[in-house]
């Protein structure tokens, strides 16, 4: 086969890879609202939604036509500019960061080994994180650009806390890291393969950090002080309506998506798992144990918001400077001396 | 690679023009963080990946947070050229002249006739080494010099 036919043939495997990812991970938050609902109102001994299609299954269409549907207001003191902007931004990133996510090995059609993965980067782990590290851009100037008192509050309350556990997000990798040797997500992923121990058994600590801080980088219980309904009405997106609100919805959930996907391919062997059967379902049962890996943690993600009640906003700045922080370096420390005393 | 490289190139042009004649300051933030992010792009066309997501991750999702923080707090709106402004426009035009020819006589005795320059070997691997073997020192007595500013900073702000 020649070249340019090659190229083409990779063309069109990547916009279809695409096309079919964006779906399933469009479908996938829509039905996590859903999910979300239920679970959190049996928690509470409630029904949850149930009117609208069987056990509510059709809910979250029925909510994205209201989205859709209602009147758009913008603020008459908005900055238009960046009004309009901030909930595209949060959109995109949100979206972007899944091009690097693997979600298992690879399949063979037609001769061609295709990988289930968009596009596989060395610096894959880099690349999700400068994505989320631009995150807070869309929350800080959706709060600004509103022009009004609480969004102004839950922007700011949001930069700061997201700035603050960032750091303690990327510190808690670097442990992963100096084992592992390497920043593509596959590697890693490998790497586990070949010592058949996932990394969550020699990185306890570093996963403890890294999903706390993940969580507050996801801005949620009990970390949502930015949108803290009781004190602030809404937050960053108070003045938000219909579609512009529903994006910032879904850039939401979305963000927990990506940060269970790192979570499962960083510390619990990612696509691994047992496999069995016939051929083609030793090359789809990987995809299925991942995306039960990234069910598991967004259900985690829904039981500590029906479980917690909300931190102080002091109690949630002093625990991620005076703890957080400190046990991520010390566990680097830790890493470090096992590391040079083991080669 | 070209066209990526010609559009990323445009793109930051025109957003650092943006940064300086606009009179808003969040626009002007804006805007360096899209010249920054542009900048990346042409790591990526240069094959220094590494480089392109530490310059997003440090540049562009820190260091401009703190930025936009500071006029959000300050609550910074459409500004009026003051004195100063003058007489940036009275010495601004030859300074662009005198800096553009230095830093083209720069490139062409670097590069004399080479249309792009030689792929780069900058790996994380090859930087770490770089940074911790060759160039160690430079490397720690910055890492304190940041964190005696940091020290000043902590107590110019206990003071008040």
């Amino acid at each position: 086969m020649d070249t340019s036919s090659d190229t083409a043939f990779f063309l069109g495997v990547t916009v279809v890879k695409v096309v079919v990812i964006l779906w399933v991970l469009l479908t996938a938050t829509a039905y996590l609202t859903w999910l979300e609902r239920k679970v959190v109102a049996h928690i509470q001994s409630r029904w949850g939604p149930y009117r609208v299609g069987p056990h509510g299954l059709l809910q979250p269409l029925a909510d994205g036509l209201k989205f859709l549907f209602k009147e758009d207001i913008v603020p008459a003191d908005a900055d238009r500019v960046i009004y309009w902007l901030a909930p595209f931004i949060a959109f995109t990133l949100a979206f972007l960061a899944i091009a690097v996510i693997p979600f298992g090995g690879s399949f063979s059609f037609h001769g061609h080994v295709i990988p289930f993965q968009i596009t596989d980067l060395d610096v894959g782990l880099l690349f999700v994180l400068a994505v989320t590290s631009l995150g807070v851009y869309s929350i800080a100037l959706a709060g600004w650009s509103s022009n009004s008192k609480y969004p102004l509050f839950g922007g700011l309350r949001s930069s700061a806390q997201m700035i603050s556990y960032e750091l303690s997000l990327g510190l808690a990798l670097i442990g992963v890291l100096m084992i592992t040797g390497t920043l593509s997500l596959r590697g890693i992923v490998e790497y586990q393969q070949q010592h058949g121990m996932w990394n969550i058994f020699k990185q306890p600590v570093g996963f403890l950090v890294y999903f706390t801080a993940a969580i507050a980088e996801t801005n949620r219980v009990p970390f949502d002080l930015p949108e803290g309904e009781t004190e602030l009405v809404g937050g960053y997106h108070t003045e938000y309506s219909s579609f512009k609100f529903a994006m910032f919805f879904i850039a939401e959930y979305a963000n927990m998506v990506t940060v269970s996907c790192v979570a499962t391919l960083l510390f619990f062997g990612g696509w691994l798992g047992p496999l069995f059967g016939p051929p083609w379902l030793r090359t789809w049962l990987p995809v299925f144990w991942f995306c039960f890996k990234v069910f598991c943690f967004l259900f985690f993600y829904i039981w500590l918001r029906g479980t917690l009640p909300r931190f102080r906003y002091d109690q949630l700045m002093a625990f991620g400077w005076k703890v957080l922080l400190p046990v991520a370096l010390l566990n680097i420390l830790v890493t470090g001396a096992v590391v040079a005393a083991s080669s | 690679m070209v066209i990526l490289f010609y559009i990323a190139a445009i793109v930051a042009i025109l957003a650092a023009l943006g940064v300086v004649l606009q009179k808003t300051p969040v626009y002007s933030a804006l805007l360096l963080i899209v010249v920054l992010c542009s900048l990346a792009v042409i790591y990526l066309l240069l094959g220094a990946e590494f480089i392109a997501f530490i310059q997003v991750i440090v540049y562009a999702g820190a260091i401009m947070v703190l930025f936009v923080l500071v006029i959000m707090l300050l609550n910074a709106r459409r500004e009026t050229p003051g004195q100063g402004s003058r007489m940036a426009r009275w010495l601004g035009g030859p300074l662009l002249v005198v800096f553009l020819a230095e830093i083209v006589l720069a490139a062409w005795r670097q590069f004399p006739g080479a249309a792009s320059p030689p792929p780069l070997n900058a790996g994380p691997a090859a930087i770490g080494q770089l940074l911790f073997r060759s160039y160690v020192l430079p490397f720690e007595v910055t890492s304190i010099l940041i964190l005696v500013a940091i020290l000043g900073a902590v107590v110019l702000a206990k003071k008040s």
